[in-house]
């Protein structure tokens, strides 16, 4: 049955009954439209802007300043003004370099982690009782509606040296000593996981979720051990899922700020974290507008890696 | 494969323990009578008595609430419109753009957009304060509403639309009196996203806000730095068992709607 | 509701045969383009009041749109659209005195039966007292007076069907369309529904467009049926006249089952055509009033059912094709050989079953004598 013709138009060919051509149509692709230029993308031109200029003393604490009344000649002479300063800057000190590479390796770690961990609970929520499977998702979106700031604040109280986590080990003997958790890079680590994890499960359980349990079952029929049919089967065909999960966690961990600011030392330095110090502390708005022109920069890749995974995940389910 | 084993038991046991026991523990020791956060000495109520008392969080929490409230909207209506020009507006000069600029801030780093939204300010000469958060957050949430909504207009069923077009109704009057109601639900779940992300945001509003529009979360950030506080535990317990109510409830609603649904479905399939 | 069974007095309503008579729909010279893809191309075609007109192909002949044009949902790119002799032109589907029943019914889940029976009335600003009086006639004509307040979820697939149906009727307009109205219902209830649409067409005195795939379904209904193939118009005609008279292998081939030889026309004589079909058979005999050159490839078309088999030769027969029994299907009423001739095509031969199996004398390998007369092929030149 449902026979489609496919002579019925090519979905974006001809609208009959989308939104009415004319002025009332461009009136309302208008408004959302300059909304995001003007919030958006107006933004980020004056960040660029931004990072070409020099630091002064002054409101605001930058130079040159475009006024529109001097017209097309005040911007030529702001244009000459501007200079490769900052990022030169930005490349001769190695605090820069080394807060993108720990961005990167710290996000890297672990994004690792959260995949270790929440590859097993999105594959038993999956195998779970189909009763039960809303529930358990329930509890995994839970946390995600709850402040950021307060599930991360939460691991003070367990991480510190007189903490609940030290208690517990000198309680059972496992240690003599307290560890020296908080202010680490292991307290980062199990900041993001634990802040992350709900974004690494939810696109593993929903991929687990729709796996044809028939497929296992001819993969045991054909001689394959369970174990054995999950390497050949399940994983395989999960990759989908681990891919999403992994940028979800990847793209926003290397830009993390309240992270590594509550729960990170002195010592451990990342982007986002020397974005905020630079211009909330130094007020050089132009050093954190290069600062932040390149780590939208190291962004871009991953970005664009995610974007074809998912353009190739609709195509294929479709 | 329809009951747990132990091994799907025991990951899911640690996995939920994982997630849940650093807010369990919070919200027990909120009741801790010491100041030393981590030594129980009894049970008391007195942090949450001093959470009620101190005028800087019931102002924090009213900004909070108004930004919240406000932006929600502003976005839910800006967001709307933007699934539909992206599903149904069919093509236009700059709709990669325009797509682009929708999908881009869910994955930008908020320090960058916190940034760039305050150079703007700055450049625009807008005094930072209440509405400059309000404003980012509008942005940032519109985003989102965008794809929840545009989400539910792709599995709408079009020819719903041509019945009413074919039954009288005017374009408009068919989006008013058909695809409305029944994405409704998507638009609510969408204002509710866009509050909680509103409710929830440190980074921007820290970027956009100015003197005299403090939120909760930056009022909240500000005492974390010096450490750990019973007052702040209680507060966060407070604000985690609104939300926790809010959301189970909501789910159990929407649960026994759907159950109730399916019940009618399989009477009208048996009567002919 | 009583089910008449109309035998289509042919003879009593056929406007297309009335030279005077002009007709209700009216498709001149269309075409109607998808970018480069061409759904219809340059059609013509004439629908006349009262008629139950049935456009008959499979997905992608461009039935669905031609539906479509005329509901107003899609404008043609050349050519025009006539309803009572106005032009459409580009009017919107809410100025058309049209309405349409959907594929998937369409019906809104979030208004009860009522209310989406009274959706269209409600659009026109009719007064709340009549509205209710015609959503409960409506409601009477389709026999679901119980389910008034219950919404679409409530009721079961023949339940929705018939809302929809009511809701496309309740604005009481001078055309109905139905696209694929019954395919979503399970074979009984379909059979049962062709029945109760045709006495509703019957008794409402409307006329209808019916889209479908399914051959039967177009057949039982419709007063005419237009095959279509790729954007355009094969055959139109009765359903009799398409079954025994097809025009083309397409036509034939669509509507029922069909043997089709295909031949270099040997000689015409009189009204009888013979067809040279392989070498070292006899040809075939044709009565045909077309005159094609000999030396042309033409084709026979004849029905199963009107092939005879015998394990004798038969005595006179107009043709005669020798061959062995290839297979043989048995579906309860009837049994089908295939027989397998000479140069290796195989011929369906069905016989109904009047006696009992065991009594069957023709079986597998048989070498068996397949033979007609020349009035019960058909002679196609495409």
């Amino acid at each position: 049955m449902a026979v489609t013709d496919i002579a019925s138009p090519p979905e974006e060919i001809q609208e009959p009954s989308g939104l009415s051509s004319g002025w009332g149509r461009r009136l309302f692709i208008a408004i959302p439209y300059i909304w995001l230029l003007v919030f958006f993308l107006a933004p980020f031109v004056i960040v660029l802007k931004i990072s070409l200029s020099d630091v002064i003393l002054a409101r605001p604490p930058y130079f040159p300043n475009f006024d529109i009344s001097e017209g097309w000649q005040g911007f030529l002479a702001m244009l000459r003004v501007f200079d490769l300063e900052n990022y030169v800057w930005l490349a001769e000190d190695s605090l820069y370099l080394n807060s993108y590479l720990s961005s990167l390796r710290i996000a890297s770690i672990s994004t690792l982690l959260t995949l270790a961990i929440g590859y097993p609970i999105a594959y038993a929520m999956a195998k779970a009782p189909k009763e039960w499977r809303a529930t358990l998702l329930m509890l995994v979106i839970l946390p995600f509606w709850t402040s950021f700031l307060i599930r991360v604040y939460a691991w003070i109280g367990i991480l510190k040296k007189e903490g609940f986590l030290n208690y517990f080990l000198l309680w059972t003997g496992i240690i003599d000593e307290p560890l020296m958790i908080l202010n680490t890079d292991t307290a980062i680590y199990i900041g993001i996981v634990y802040s992350y994890l709900p974004f690494m499960v939810l696109p593993l359980y929903a991929v687990l979720e729709k796996l044809n349990i028939s497929l296992l079952e001819a993969a045991t029929d054909l001689g394959c051990s369970p174990l054995k049919a999950f390497w050949v089967i399940t994983l395989p065909l999960s990759l989908p899922g681990v891919w999403a999960g992994c940028f979800l966690v990847f793209i926003p961990a290397v830009g993390e700020f309240v992270i590594p600011d509550i729960l990170g030392g002195s010592s451990t330095i990342m982007i986002g974290k020397t974005l905020w110090v630079e211009f909330f502390s130094n007020r050089d708005w132009p050093v954190a507008s290069a600062v932040a022109i390149l780590l939208l920069l190291m962004l871009t890749l991953p970005i664009i890696l995610f974007q074809k995974q998912q353009e190739k995940q609709a195509e294929a389910s479709q | 494969m329809t009951r747990f084993n132990w091994f799907n038991t025991t990951t899911l046991t640690l996995g939920f323990a994982f997630l849940y026991l650093p807010i369990i523990l919070l919200m027990i020791y909120s009741f801790n009578e010491s100041r030393l956060v981590t030594v129980w000495a009894g049970f008391s109520t007195r942090w949450y008595q001093s959470v009620f008392l101190n005028e800087s969080f019931i102002n924090a929490a009213w900004v909070t609430l108004r930004v919240g409230f406000i932006s929600a909207s502003v976005a839910t209506v800006l967001g709307t419109m933007a699934a539909l020009v992206l599903n149904r507006a069919g093509p236009f000069h700059g709709k990669t753009l325009f797509t682009g600029m929708i999908y881009a801030p869910m994955v930008m780093p908020e320090v960058i957009t916190g940034l760039s939204l305050l150079l703007l300010f700055v450049s625009l000469d807008f005094a930072r304060g209440f509405w400059t958060v309000t404003l980012a957050h509008i942005t940032f949430s519109m985003c989102y509403v965008a794809v929840v909504v545009s989400t539910r207009l792709v599995t709408f069923e079009r020819s719903l639309e041509e019945a009413a077009l074919d039954l009288g109704c005017t374009r408009f009057s068919a989006f008013i009196q058909v695809t409305l109601p029944i994405i409704f639900p998507a638009i609510l779940a969408a204002w509710l996203l866009a509050f909680t992300l509103s409710l929830d945001d440190l980074v921007i509003a820290s970027f956009a806000s100015g003197p005299g529009a403090t939120t909760l979360p930056m009022k909240i950030y500000s005492q974390v730095r010096i450490g750990v506080s019973p007052e702040i535990n209680a507060l966060s317990s407070i604000l985690i068992a609104v939300v926790a109510i809010g959301v189970v409830t909501a789910s159990l609603v929407t649960k026994q709607a759907h159950v109730k649904r399916i019940k009618e479905e399989r009477m009208a399939i048996n009567s002919i | 509701m009583e089910t008449q069974i109309n035998t289509q007095p042919a003879c009593e309503f056929a406007p297309w045969e009335d030279p005077v008579q002009k007709p209700f729909v009216r498709f001149e010279n269309v075409t109607k383009k998808f970018g480069d893809f061409t759904a219809i191309e340059d059609l013509t075609l004439n629908i006349y009041e009262r008629e139950f007109f049935a456009l008959l192909g499979p997905s992608g002949c461009g039935k669905t749109t031609m539906m479509r044009m005329l509901a107003g949902f899609e404008y043609p790119t050349a050519g025009n659209i006539m309803l009572s002799q106005s032009n459409l032109h580009k009017a919107p589907p809410h100025k058309r005195p049209v309405n349409m029943m959907f594929q998937s019914y369409a019906l809104f889940p979030h208004m009860t039966v009522e209310q989406n029976i009274g959706f269209g009335l409600k659009q026109e600003k009719t007064p709340k007292k009549e509205i209710k009086r015609r959503v409960e006639e409506m409601l009477s004509l389709v026999q679901l007076e119980p389910f008034t307040k219950r919404k679409p979820h409530q009721l079961s697939g023949g339940q929705k069907q018939r809302v929809a149906l009511a809701r496309s009727l309740a604005k009481k307009p001078r055309l109905l369309l139905l696209d694929e109205p019954l395919g979503a219902l399970d074979r009984k209830l379909r059979e049962q529904t062709q029945f109760e649409l045709m006495s509703i067409q019957e008794q409402l005195g409307l006329t209808f467009v019916i889209v479908t795939h399914d051959q039967e379904e177009a057949m039982t209904v419709a007063s005419r049926i237009a095959v279509m193939d790729h954007g355009k118009i094969v055959q139109v005609a009765t359903p009799a006249e398409i079954y025994e008279y097809p025009n083309s292998r397409y036509s034939a081939d669509f509507l029922g089952d069909v043997n089709i030889i295909e031949g270099q026309l040997d000689v015409t004589t009189g009204k009888t055509a013979s067809l040279a079909w392989a070498e070292g058979e006899t040809p075939l005999a044709i009565s045909t009033k077309l005159r094609p050159p000999a030396g042309t490839t033409a084709w026979l078309a004849v029905r199963p059912e009107k092939l005879h088999i015998s394990k004798e030769k038969p005595a006179s027969a107009d043709n005669c094709i020798k061959g062995e029994v290839w297979d043989i299907g048995y579906t309860g009423n009837i049994s089908t050989f295939h027989v397998k001739a000479s140069n290796g095509s195989i011929l369906k031969v069905q016989v109904s079953n009047r006696e009992h199996l065991a009594d069957r004398p023709i079986t597998w390998e048989d070498n068996v004598y397949v033979y007609w007369e020349k009035g019960a092929g058909v002679f196609l030149e495409r």
